[in-house]
C-alpha cells in the first residue's frame, strides 16, 4: 500500500477502535429486557385469522379487548399493553417466521398464547434459545406441561387433553362399569393425546373400547364412521371431535336410532353447539350427555346472568368488540387466559424481567380468575406447571349443562404421567 | 349385512351432496369450457345469505326463493365483472382468476359472519326414518329428490327451450353463433347465474348436514370435482350418477380396506381423478373426443 | 448479465444491511424461488399446469428431516438425495401427465396437492405421523465466520444459483425449443420429430426437482416438518406467485419468490379484518391488466421507455383463438404477444 494510504488506514481504525471502546463503556451493564419501557409492555402473539382454524382467531380478539380494559383502567403498575397479534394461517412455517418478525423487529417482552401444537412446537426451540418466555400457548397438549426442563420458557394453561380423558375414564369406571366403548376422533395429535388419556385412564380396562374410528377434517360428514361404530355393539361412545364434527356425530347417532351413552369433549360442548345438535337430531337424545367444563359458558344465561365475572366480560364485549358474538366461547377463553397474563405481569412489580416472570408463572396461585368456573384455582409450582387441572363433570339436561359431583383435581394422574 | 346397507345408504346420501354440487360444476363447464374453483365458496356465500335473512325475520322459504335470486344476479355479476375481461385469456389465468375468487370470497365470509359454526334453515325436517333396520333421514331423500328434479330441470332446459339451446350454441360454436345474433356474451353470464343458482341450491341443501361455517365447501369440492370427472364433466347425469357411486364407493373403500381405512378416503377420491382422467377422460356418461398429441 | 451480476451481488450483501429477521425471511425467499422457478419451465415454457408442487417441495422436506433424524444424515448430504427423489417421483407424475392437458392437468395435480397430507399422515411410522419432526438447527462448517442464520440464507441462495444456472443451461438451445414448441402447437412439433413423451416428462421431473430441493429449503429454516406445513394452499400459493412474478421468465421466478413471502404481510397491513379479500381481489386486478405478472409488466414499462424496433408478426395465431369446440380445452398457454 502507499505510505499515505497506509497512515490513512491506520488513522481510521484508531478512530472506530476508540470509538468502540467508549461506546461500550457507556453501555449499561445490565441492559432492561426488551419490549419494557417506563410506560409501556410488548407482547405478542399468532393466531390463525385465515385458513381452516380461524375460528380461534377469535381468542386473539378477546385478548386484545381484556388489554384494552387494563389499560383504561391504569395499566399494569402504570405501563399500557402494546398487543400484537399476527395471522398465521395455522402455518408452522408462517408462524416461525412472524415470531422472529415479533422477537427481532418488535422486540415483545414475550410470546403469549400462540395457538396450535405444531405451531407452538415449531416455535419453541427458538424462543426457548433466545430467552423469550412462551406463555400460556393455547393448546392443551401433555407436553407443554411435561417438557418444561428441557424447554424452561413454556408454559402452557387449558387443562391437557390427556387430563380430561382420563375423568371421562373415571366416570365410565365408576358409573358404566360394563361399558363397551367406542370412540370417534379426529386425526391428529388432538385426538391422539385424548385417545392415550382415555387407555391411561382405563387401565387394566382397557378392553372395554371395542372399536376406534377416526375422521378427517377433509371429511364432510361422519355418518360413515358412526354406523360403524354402531355396528360394533359399542354402548358407550367418546366423542373426541372438534365442534363441527361433534355436531355431526351427535346428530347421525340420533338419526342411525342409537342411543349409547355419550360422552362430549370440552372443546365441542359449547352451548350453541348444542343447540345446533338438538335442532338437527332431536332436543331428546342429547339428554345425559356427559362433558367436562373448566370455563363458564357464555351461552348460559341461566347460570351466570347474575355472575360479577361473566357481567365484566359482557361489558368488557360490549366495549371493545360490540360487533362480536358475545356467546363465542373462544373470545371468553380469551379474556380469561389474558386476565392471567395481566395477573403475572402485575406480580412481577415495577421492576419487570424476563426471568422474573417465568419465575412467578411457574409458581401461581391464583384463584380470582372471574371466567373460569367457580372454584377453579390456576396453580403452579416447580414440578408441575400445569395450571389448570381442574374440571368439574356435567350433564346435558333439556337446555343446559348441569354440573354433577365435584370439581376434580386430575393433578395426581396427570404427574404420575411423567 | 346390516352394516354394508348402512353404509351403503350413508353413502348415497353423502354422495347426493357431491352430485349437487358437481351439477354446477358441470353447468359452467358447458358453459365455458373452464373448471370453476370457486363454485364451492359461491354456494356458501349464497347460503350465508339464506342464513341472514332468516335471521332477519324472513319466513324460510321466502329466504330461500331470495336467495336463489339473489344468487342468480350474483353468478351474472361475477361472469360480467370478472370473467368477461379475462374470457379470451389462457387457461393459466382462467385458473387463477378462478382461485382468486375463491380466496375472495372465503375471507369474506369469515369476515362478514366470523368463523363460528352456525346452525342453518333446513329445507327439509330432520326427522330420522328407519327402515328395515337401516337408518336416514328426510334431509338425506330431499337432496336426493332435489338434485334428481335439478337434473330435470336443467336437461329440459337444455334440449328443448329455444334459450338452452341458444346457450349450448354459444358455448360450443362462439364465432357461429354470433353470426346467427346470439347474444354469446349474455349467454354465458346465464350459464354463470344458472350454475350459481344450482350451487345455492346445493348450499341450502347440504348445510343443515354439514353445518355452516366458511371452510363446509372446502372438503366437499374435491369429491365434487371427483363425482363430475367420474360422472363425465359435460354430462349433468353423470355429475349426479357420479356422484351417488362416489358417495358409496368412498365409504365402502373406507370402512372395508383396511389399507384406504378413513384416513385416505380423501386420497382414494383423488386417485379415483386421476384414473378416471387417464383412462377415460369423458367419465362414465360423456362422449369421448380424441385429442392427438 | 449485468443485471446477473447486480442482482447477485445485491444478495450477496443483503444479510448485512437487513435486519435479521428479515434475512430469515429471505431464506423462504430463495426457496420459492427455486421451486417457482420449476413452475416457469413446466408451467410457463411447457404448458402443463400445476397445481401439486407443494407435493414436491412436501417430499423433498421430509426426506432431508426423514434421513436427518432417523440416519443421522448432514442436510448438504440430505439434499441431493431429496433431489433424486423428487426427480423419480416427478417423471413418474409426468407420466401420467401425459395423458392429460389443460384444466384437466389443473385438477389431477390439485388432487395430488389435496392428497399429500392424508398420505404423510398414513405413513406415520416413516414421517411421525401429523406430530410432525423436529429438525435440528443449522450448525456452521469449523472455519467460517458466519451466524447459523446467515450461514443458511449464503447456502439457501447459492444453491439458488446453481438452479437458476443449470436450469439456464438445460433450457437454453434444443430442449428449451422443444418446450416451447411443444406449448405452442403440439402438432407441428410432432411432425419436426420433437417426441412429446420424452420432453414433456423430462420438464416435469425436473420442475419436480426443483420444487423437491426448495421443499427442503422450506424446511430447514422452520427446523420443523408437519402435514399440515405441505398443505394444497402451498401449491396454490406457488402457482399465484408463479404468476404474479411472471411465469414467462426466470426473473419471474425471483419476483414471484418475493411476492410469495411479502405479499400476504401487505394484505394484513391493508386490511388486518380480511386480508384474504384483498390478497383474492389483488390476483383478479393482476390476472386482469398485468396477466405476464410484475416481470413482464417491468418488462413492457421498460418497453414504453425505451422501444426497441418491433420483432417480426409470429407466424401462427394462438391455439386458444382457434373455435375449437368448447373453447379452451387442451389449449395450452403461450407466450405474451409482444
Amino acid at each position: 500500500m502507499i505510505p499515505s494510504l497506509r497512515k490513512a488506514a491506520a488513522g481510521v481504525c484508531a478512530v472506530a477502535f476508540s470509538l468502540t471502546v467508549t461506546a461500550s463503556a457507556t453501555i449499561p451493564v445490565e441492559a432492561a429486557d426488551p419490549g419494557v419501557s417506563a410506560n409501556e409492555i410488548i407482547l405478542g402473539g399468532t393466531h390463525p385469522f385465515s385458513g381452516p382454524a380461524s375460528a380461534y382467531g377469535n381468542i386473539g380478539k378477546g385478548i386484545g379487548a381484556y388489554f384494552d380494559y387494563v389499560n383504561d383502567h391504569g395499566g399494569v403498575n402504570g405501563r399500557k399493553i402494546k398487543w400484537i397479534d399476527k395471522d398465521d394461517g395455522y402455518s408452522p412455517p408462517q408462524a416461525v417466521q412472524l415470531v422472529h418478525q415479533l422477537v427481532e423487529q418488535e422486540k415483545v417482552f414475550a410470546i403469549f398464547d400462540t395457538l396450535g401444537t405444531a405451531v407452538n412446537t415449531a416455535i419453541r426451540p427458538y424462543l426457548n434459545q433466545q430467552g423469550v418466555p412462551q406463555l400460556y400457548v393455547a393448546t392443551g397438549a401433555t407436553t407443554w406441561g411435561k417438557d418444561y426442563k428441557q424447554y424452561p420458557w413454556t408454559i402452557g394453561w387449558q387443562p391437557d387433553y390427556q387430563s380430561e380423558a382420563i375423568l371421562y375414564a373415571q366416570d365410565v369406571l365408576r358409573e358404566h362399569p360394563k361399558a363397551k366403548i367406542g370412540v370417534i376422533y379426529q386425526n391428529d395429535d388432538y385426538g391422539e393425546d385424548m385417545n392415550n388419556g382415555l387407555k391411561r385412564g382405563l387401565g387394566s380396562h382397557q378392553n372395554m373400547i371395542v372399536k376406534m374410528a377416526s375422521y378427517e377434517t377433509s371429511d364432510p360428514n361422519v355418518s360413515s364412521q358412526i354406523a360403524t361404530l354402531k355396528a360394533s355393539g359399542a354402548d358407550t361412545l367418546m366423542i373426541f371431535a372438534t365442534p363441527k364434527f361433534a355436531i355431526q356425530s351427535m346428530v347421525a347417532t340420533a338419526q342411525q336410532g342409537w342411543h349409547p351413552t355419550i360422552y362430549l369433549n370440552n372443546v365441542s360442548n359449547a352451548i350453541p353447539y348444542m343447540r345446533a345438535a338438538a335442532k338437527a337430531g332431536g332436543a331428546q337424545f342429547l339428554n345425559g350427555i356427559v362433558t367436562t367444563i373448566y370455563l363458564k359458558d357464555p351461552a348460559n344465561h341461566a347460570r351466570y346472568a347474575n355472575d360479577p365475572g361473566m357481567k365484566l366480560y359482557e361489558e368488557i364485549m360490549s366495549k371493545y368488540i360490540p360487533s362480536g358474538d358475545k356467546e363465542d366461547g373462544n373470545y371468553l377463553y380469551g379474556v380469561s387466559i389474558a386476565y392471567t397474563m395481566v395477573d403475572v405481569l402485575k406480580r412481577a412489580g415495577k421492576d419487570l424481567t424476563r426471568k422474573k416472570v417465568m419465575d412467578i408463572a411457574a409458581n401461581l396461585v391464583e384463584k380470582d380468575n372471574p371466567l373460569v368456573y367457580p372454584g377453579v384455582v390456576i396453580r403452579t409450582s416447580p414440578n408441575n406447571r400445569f395450571p389448570i387441572t381442574q374440571m368439574i363433570s356435567a350433564k346435558w339436561l333439556g337446555s343446559d349443562w348441569s354440573p354433577s359431583g365435584i370439581l376434580v383435581d386430575t393433578r395426581p394422574m396427570t404427574m404420575a404421567a411423567k | 349385512m346390516h352394516e354394508l346397507t348402512q353404509q351403503i345408504v350413508s353413502g348415497l346420501a353423502t354422495g347426493s351432496i357431491y352430485a349437487s354440487v358437481a351439477l354446477a360444476l358441470v353447468l359452467i363447464y358447458r358453459a365455458m369450457g373452464i373448471i370453476n374453483f370457486a363454485q364451492g365458496e359461491m354456494a356458501m356465500f349464497s347460503t350465508y345469505i339464506a342464513w341472514q335473512l332468516v335471521q332477519f325475520g324472513v319466513p324460510v322459504w321466502l329466504a330461500f326463493g331470495a336467495t336463489l335470486i339473489i344468487a342468480f344476479a350474483g353468478g351474472v355479476a361475477i361472469e360480467r365483472i370478472v370473467i368477461r375481461p379475462v374470457e379470451r385469456a389462457n387457461q393459466l389465468t382462467l385458473v387463477i382468476v378462478s382461485l382468486g375468487l375463491f380466496i375472495a370470497l372465503n375471507g369474506l365470509a369469515g369476515w362478514i359472519w366470523g368463523y363460528i359454526v352456525k346452525s342453518p334453515p333446513p329445507p327439509f325436517p330432520p326427522t330420522a326414518i328407519t327402515v328395515g333396520g337401516v337408518a336416514f333421514s328426510a334431509q338425506d331423500v330431499g337432496i336426493i329428490a332435489v338434485s334428481l328434479v335439478t337434473l330435470g330441470l336443467i336437461s329440459l332446459f337444455f334440449q328443448k327451450t329455444k334459450l338452452g339451446l341458444a346457450m349450448r350454441a354459444a358455448a360450443l360454436y362462439p364465432e357461429q353463433s354470433r353470426v346467427l345474433g346470439i347474444r354469446v356474451g349474455w349467454m354465458l353470464a346465464l350459464g354463470w347465474g344458472l350454475a350459481a343458482v344450482v350451487g345455492a341450491t346445493a348450499g341450502i341443501m347440504i348445510a343443515p348436514v354439514v353445518f355452516l361455517d366458511p371452510n363446509m365447501m372446502q372438503s366437499i369440492i374435491v369429491y365434487a370435482f371427483a363425482a363430475a370427472v367420474l360422472g363425465g364433466i359435460e354430462s349433468p347425469i353423470g355429475a349426479v350418477v357420479g356422484g351417488l357411486i362416489l358417495g358409496v364407493a368412498i365409504n365402502l373403500l373406507g370402512t372395508y380396506v383396511e389399507a384406504i381405512g378413513n384416513e385416505l378416503r380423501l386420497a382414494a377420491a383423488l386417485a379415483i381423478i386421476v384414473l378416471v382422467l387417464v383412462v377415460r377422460p369423458s367419465g362414465l356418461f360423456g362422449k369421448p373426443s380424441v385429442q392427438r398429441v | 448479465m449485468i443485471r446477473v451480476c447486480v442482482v447477485a451481488a445485491l444478495i450477496a450483501v443483503l444479510p448485512w444491511i437487513v435486519p435479521s429477521f428479515v434475512v430469515f425471511d429471505l431464506i423462504f425467499v430463495a426457496a420459492y424461488a427455486i421451486a417457482i422457478l420449476g413452475l416457469v419451465i413446466l408451467t410457463g415454457m411447457n404448458g402443463q399446469i400445476s397445481l401439486g408442487h407443494g407435493a414436491f417441495m412436501a417430499l423433498g422436506g421430509y426426506v432431508v428431516a426423514v434421513l436427518a433424524h432417523a440416519a443421522g444424515w448432514p442436510y448438504w448430504a440430505g439434499v441431493p438425495i431429496a433431489a433424486l427423489a423428487c426427480g423419480a417421483f416427478g417423471l413418474l407424475i409426468g407420466l401420467v401427465a401425459l395423458r392429460l392437458a389443460g384444466v384437466y392437468l389443473a385438477l389431477a395435480t390439485f388432487s395430488l396437492a389435496v392428497a399429500t397430507p392424508s398420505f404423510l399422515k398414513h405413513y406415520k411410522s416413516i414421517t411421525g405421523g401429523f406430530g410432525g419432526m423436529s429438525l435440528q438447527p443449522v450448525t456452521v462448517p469449523a472455519g467460517i465466520p458466519l451466524d447459523p442464520q446467515r450461514w443458511l440464507y449464503y447456502a439457501a441462495w447459492a444453491v439458488a444459483g446453481l438452479a437458476f444456472l443449470v436450469s439456464a443451461l438445460i433450457v437454453r438451445g434444443k430442449f428449451g425449443r422443444a418446450l416451447r414448441a411443444l406449448r405452442d402447437n403440439p402438432v407441428a412439433a410432432v411432425s419436426f420429430g420433437v417426441n412429446p413423451y420424452v420432453y414433456k416428462t423430462l420438464a416435469f421431473g425436473w420442475s419436480a426437482v426443483l420444487a423437491g430441493v426448495a421443499g427442503a429449503f422450506y424446511a430447514i429454516p422452520t427446523a420443523f416438518v408437519s402435514p399440515d406445513t405441505f398443505s394444497f394452499a402451498l401449491s396454490i400459493t406457488l402457482l399465484i406467485g408463479a404468476v404474479l412474478g411472471g411465469i414467462w421468465t426466470f426473473w419471474g421466478a425471483l419476483l414471484g419468490g418475493v411476492v410469495v413471502e411479502f405479499l400476504p404481510l401487505v394484505a394484513q397491513q391493508v386490511n388486518a379484518g380480511a386480508p384474504s379479500v384483498v390478497y383474492g381481489v389483488a390476483l383478479i386486478l393482476v390476472m386482469m391488466f398485468v396477466p405476464d405478472g410484475i416481470a413482464g409488466g417491468l418488462v413492457q414499462l421498460a418497453r414504453r421507455i425505451a422501444p426497441r424496433p418491433a420483432p417480426p408478426p409470429s407466424a401462427e395465431p394462438s391455439p386458444i383463438a382457434t373455435s375449437a369446440p368448447l373453447g379452451a380445452i387442451g389449449g395450452g398457454i403461450s407466450d405474451p404477444k409482444p
